[in-house]
């Protein structure tokens, strides 16, 4: 029987695409949907997925988890697990819609939960890192169940399919967020299962990729001793946890944190003024084992922003354009082209450079 | 003839551009991929954005487009012509052994990557903007000729130009002063002599792109040629 | 003869055609096997005194000289071999323990040789190491658990001491009496050459060497010889040797005949005595106190230098790891079961210990289960022989390897294992004058460099196959390795699946 992620790792090939509006402009999930299509050549139909930021307004303030299950014996157990530890606002099923190309779906449940104070003070962790743990521990420990989507006002949609049978399926066109991602995947030699697909996610962060590192094991097995556990066995999955552990818990930039995991070569260090040669000698040396590489460029989302990054060697493309107060990120030119025709601005990024986009300059409107 | 590409397939385009001999304006093109791939006649007027492996292994054929073109344009391509009105991705004229490209922007990583010669086959990339990282690695042949016209501030040429190159000859309209090249290659102000050489494509260049030739004078142009054919016999010992 | 003889290992092979009586290979050996027979006019050799160290084959201007096994045998025997039962003769017929140098020659599985290094193909591309950046610089020592920032908001860079490499590849401790001045001088050489750092041994700093102290790491033994404050603010690391993996839970000796001049001077005993080092350091006879010593250590030299814990692989090897972890040393040496040594008894060094590759991969996943890998830097040794295995051990998790054997064939060993007789023909395990001019250090230097040099090149090849171009994207990457012929606790120790899989 083949095995899913998790079971064994799986490299895949992909597409990746997101758009953002500076000044937190709703943005209708069509749009995305019209910009990964283009680049259907580059997935296989076997992982398709979206995710969205300011798409759920009025219940902002509370964790939206989108979870998959087996069946409804895991829903039971892992509705009781989460009410032991938060309380839930709402709980629904994710609106889909039948799509032919969608196959073997699983039940697909959202909750608008809100921490239960007494229980994150019992713990002496802030809240963020009880939610992230909780969503360690459930899915680490729940058979059947998977919760794919955990942030504030954000939400992951994702399936086995290609991407736009994924938005039909899931009725992206129903929702409008400040920003998007998108992506099509390629991976080798699964049947696909619906918890590999990007994005992948955890708290706010999401992250869409496209390549291959080659540092997996060493990404891994160093964060892990941080308290993340791998599950899925994916790149994605790896990166989200080191993008939460460099920011939320060291407390980095994004900017010092895309040197970390895209470091520019010693040689190009040593031409750099005295200053940064010692900070990124030392950021190097210090999270050595967080460098990433081979292949990948990657859109992470995260509150109010995206952060895009190419390899060091850029040995995946990808292009950046701006129109307006609206940015557009994709693997190919021609997937902005589909989303806004007439650009005022297009370039590619060079290697490791990090190209980050912020709502309003950074300030989001709740203050997150 | 003009054709809307988002009506064809690669795969039914290519077909029709095979059947025919004389122009054709290919319409509304948005990433579709593969276009001209070993095509030996006609030309190709391209309107959008044309997909990955544009003109791939070219055997004689012009390929025209009015906009930009993304990665590895003219990939292997052995004959013909490839006039970019604006900026190409990565890889552009990857292994080509013959014909010309031309540039009026831009190029990203990694172009002109093992560009050969071969009997009369010289290829020949000319960019008008800038050049990404690893221009012109493991070239073994032809000519790489970038004139750094961008107005961005941006280098003329990013990390490791030149790295592994082993034939040909590049051109940056530079003095190269901040440019770091690796030791098995010499750069040096180019001479009347190399000028010559290149004179044809900078013609044809400011041709295709409504250019002023006076830019030729007005800045220095460096040359940059390999040590050796061999540069890593050395490196190796029989066992 | 008689009930006492042992039959030769090895016969002296002539070819009598070739042999111009030079005489060359009687100068060449210095344990006396050629002689000249100026009678019948022709070369003998007494064959019993043969270690077979090649020396004479490789000087004999004419290639007349073979050195093979002896074909004279006892009866076959599987479990009473010919080395087990001389080794009883030996001891019957006299009381001592059995001494021998170099590594374990036994047929034990070499790990390393049983794994196998991944490259990509279509999913992500190799990269081309001769042409592409492929970095292999190497900082050892601890990393703290947080960042810092300064008043200002940018990052405090400040960190414990760390040593910076080229390459992933040092010197291992051979003491200055265990080998000649020369040796140490080569090594001193290549490694400042190649920009890393060679390892003094226990047996302290000669004088001329203080000027390479940037690449030398000083080692404090239980015999303290030559340790004063000079000694260690000489180096660039200070290494506490608590084991070695020829012979774990043994002290050293060095016999009198060898601390003469410079040797007693540099040691700082008197001449012709003999150097002993005990088994225990007295002052640790616990971890609690190891973590005395190594303050002890950084409050002599101000906390400027990392302090270096080296032990032998031995089974609780993960816990004792951890615990040196968390005693404030900086690195972590691991000398692996057939590590070499100038003398070790023969039982302890063929029988006691674990290979360096499963200790290497318990102490690393043992480390980060614990969470605290980033606390040490791990260097492993015994035996590391060529950049295959140096690739290896860093995919299981090491952040270096130190070589010794290695870099003694580069300088003319032959492996004949005598180096306890102190006649090394080598001029490397001996302090003879005459047999110490034969190596000429700075030719043993550049042989040194070009085997580093070579190594490095292996190395980056290796990355380049695997698509990775920074050595720390190596480190613990043991999705890499694949291991064949191995059973599945071996594979659960070494943390990596089996080929096919
Ligand atoms: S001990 Fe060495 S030099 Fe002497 S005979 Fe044997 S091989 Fe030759
Ligand atoms: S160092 Fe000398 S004595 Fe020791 S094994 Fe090598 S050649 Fe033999």
């Amino acid at each position: 029987m083949l095995q899913k992620e998790g079971q064994v790792r799986i490299p895949s090939g992909c597409a990746i695409a997101a758009v953002i509006s500076k000044t937190g402009e709703k943005i209708g999930g069509e749009k995305i949907v019209a910009g990964i299509r283009t680049m259907h050549e580059r997935s296989n139909g076997l992982g398709g997925g979206f995710a969205g930021y300011g798409i759920y307004p009025d219940y902002k303030d509370f964790y939206a988890l989108h979870v998959f299950y087996d069946d409804n014996g895991a829903r039971t157990d892992c509705e009781n697990a989460l009410k032991d530890l938060f309380e839930i606002v709402k709980a629904e099923n994710i609106p889909t819609r039948k799509n032919p190309a969608i196959k073997d779906a699983p039940l697909i449940w959202r909750y608008f939960v809100a921490p239960l104070p007494s229980r994150v003070a019992a713990m002496q962790i802030d809240e963020r890192e009880f939610v992230a743990r909780a969503v360690t521990r459930i899915n680490s420990t729940f058979r059947g169940a998977y919760i794919f989507s955990s942030g504030k006002n954000t939400g992951t949609f994702k399936a086995v399919g290609f991407p736009e049978e994924v938005a039909d399926f899931y009725r992206l066109e129903d929702y409008a967020g400040y920003s998007w991602t998108a992506h099509g995947r390629y991976p080798t030699n699964t049947p696909g299962w619906w918890g590999g697909a990007h994005p992948f996610s955890l708290l706010d962060w999401s992250v869409v990729h496209n390549g291959e590192i080659s540092s997996y094991d060493t990404n891994r097995r160093f964060i892990e001793m941080f308290g993340y556990k791998c599950h899925l066995k994916t790149d994605t999955e790896v990166i989200t946890y080191i993008f939460d552990y460099l920011v939320r818990r060291q407390g980095m930039t994004l900017r010092e944190a895309s040197s970390v995991v895209a470091a520019p070569f010693w040689t190009t260090i040593a031409r750099k003024p005295e200053e940064e040669q010692r900070e990124l000698t030392y950021i190097r040396n210090m999270f050595s084992g967080l460098l990433i590489t081979g292949p990948f460029s990657i859109v992470l989302g995260f509150s109010g922003g995206l952060l895009a990054l190419n390899d060091r060697l850029k040995l995946r493309s990808m292009v950046v354009a701006e129109k307006g107060n609206t940015t557009y990120i994709a693997s190919e030119e021609a997937a902005i082209r589909a989303m806004e025709p007439d650009l005022d601005s297009i370039r590619s990024p060079m290697g490791g450079e990090p190209v980050i986009v912020t709502v309003n300059k950074g300030v989001l409107e709740d203050g997150n | 003839m003009k054709i809307d590409a988002s009506l064809y397939t690669h795969r039914a385009l290519n077909d029709l551009l095979r059947s025919r001999t004389d122009e054709t304006s290919v319409e509304n093109c948005l990433g579709l991929r593969f276009i001209g791939s070993g095509l030996s006649h006609g030309t190709v007027l391209i309107d959008g954005v044309p997909g990955n492996a544009l003109g791939a292994y070219l055997d004689g054929a012009k390929i025209i487009v009015n906009g930009n073109a993304q990665d590895a344009v003219g990939d292997t391509m052995n004959k013909g012509e490839i006039i970019i009105r604006g900026n190409v991705g990565d890889a552009a004229g990857y292994a080509m052994r013959g014909g010309e490209i031309y540039v009026e922007k831009n190029a990203g990583y990694r172009v002109g990557i093992h560009m050969k010669a071969y009997k009369n086959n010289r290829p020949a990339l000319i960019i008008g903007g800038r050049a990404g990282s690893f221009l012109g690695e493991y070239q073994a042949g032809g000519f790489i000729i970038v004139l750094g016209l961008n107005d961005d501030g941006m280098p003329i040429v990013g990390n490791f130009p030149c790295t592994g190159m082993h034939g040909g000859k590049m051109f940056l309209r530079s003095d190269c002063r901040d440019v770091f090249f690796p030791e098995q290659v010499t750069a040096r102000p180019a001479g009347a002599e190399d000028m010559a050489e290149i004179k044809p494509y900078l013609e044809k260049f400011c041709d295709a792109f409504h250019y002023n030739p006076s830019f030729i004078e007005n800045a220095p142009f460096t040359v940059v040629t390999p040590d050796t054919q061999n540069p890593y016999k050395q490196m190796y010992v029989a066992n | 003869m008689g009930i006492d003889f042992i039959s030769a290992e090895f016969d002296v092979v002539r070819d009598d055609a070739r042999c111009t009586r030079c005489r060359v290979c009687e100068k060449q050996c210095a344990n006396g096997v050629h002689a000249y027979d100026e009678k019948n006019r022709r070369m003998t050799a007494d064959e019993t005194k043969c270690v077979n160290c090649q020396r004479c084959v490789a000087f004999c201007p004419t290639r007349a000289i073979k050195i093979v096994r002896n074909p004279n045998t006892f009866r076959d025997n599987a479990n009473w071999t010919a080395s087990v039962v001389n080794e009883i003769y030996k001891q019957a017929s006299k009381p001592g323990v059995l001494l021998s140098s170099m590594g374990a020659p036994k047929n034990l599985p070499v790990y390393f040789d049983r794994i196998l290094i991944n490259a990509s193909q279509v999913t992500n591309p190799p990269i081309d190491p001769l042409r592409e950046p492929m970095e292999t610089r190497v900082f050892l020592g601890k990393k703290p658990e947080k960042i810092r920032r300064r008043p200002d908001g940018r990052l405090d860079c400040a960190l414990e001491p760390q040593l910076e490499l080229a390459l992933p590849i040092l010197f291992s401790g051979m003491s200055y009496g265990s080998v000649s001045y020369n040796v140490h001088k080569a090594l001193a050489t290549a490694a400042r050459e190649t920009g890393t750092l060679y390892n003094t041994g226990e047996g302290g700093l000669h004088k001329d060497f203080y000027a390479y102290g940037a690449n030398t790491i000083v080692q404090v033994a239980s015999g303290r010889f030559g340790v004063h404050k000079d000694y260690l603010e000489a180096g660039a690391a200070i290494e506490i040797k608590m084991g070695q993996g020829a012979k774990p839970g043994i002290g050293g000796h060095l016999t009198g005949a060898k601390v003469s001049g410079d040797v007693s001077a540099t040691r700082m005993i008197p001449e012709g005595s003999d150097a002993i080092s005990p088994a225990p350091h007295h002052d640790i006879y616990s971890i609690e106190d190891l973590r005395q010593l190594v303050y002890s250590l950084k409050e002599a030299t101000a906390y400027k230098k990392p302090v270096i814990v080296k032990v032998a692989a031995v089974h609780n090897i993960a816990a004792i790891a951890s615990g040196i972890a968390r005693s404030g040393a900086d690195i972590i040496a691991i000398d692996g079961y057939r590590g070499g040594t100038g003398a070790a008894p023969t039982r302890i060094r063929d029988n006691v210990g674990i290979p360096i590759e499963l200790a290497l991969a318990a102490v690393d996943q043992r480390l980060r289960d614990e969470g605290i890998r980033n606390n040490v830097s791990l260097i492993v040794s015994g035996s590391i022989r060529t950049a295959a295995d140096v690739v290896k051990a860093v995919a299981l998790g090491a952040d270096a390897c130190a070589i010794g054997t290695a870099a003694l064939l580069a300088m003319g060993c032959r492996l004949c294992r005598s180096c306890h007789t102190g006649k090394c023909n080598w001029g490397i395990a001996t302090q003879d004058p005459a047999l110490v001019a034969r190596l000429n250090p700075d030719i043993a230097a550049r042989r040194l460099i070009n085997l580093l040099t070579a190594w490095n090149r292996e190395i980056k090849e290796l990355m380049g196959g695997m698509g990775i171009n920074s050595i720390e994207a190596l480190r613990g990457n043991r999705l890499m390795l694949r291991g064949v012929g191995l059973n599945e606790k071996e594979l659960e120790i070494l943390g990596i699946a089996h080929a096919g899989e």
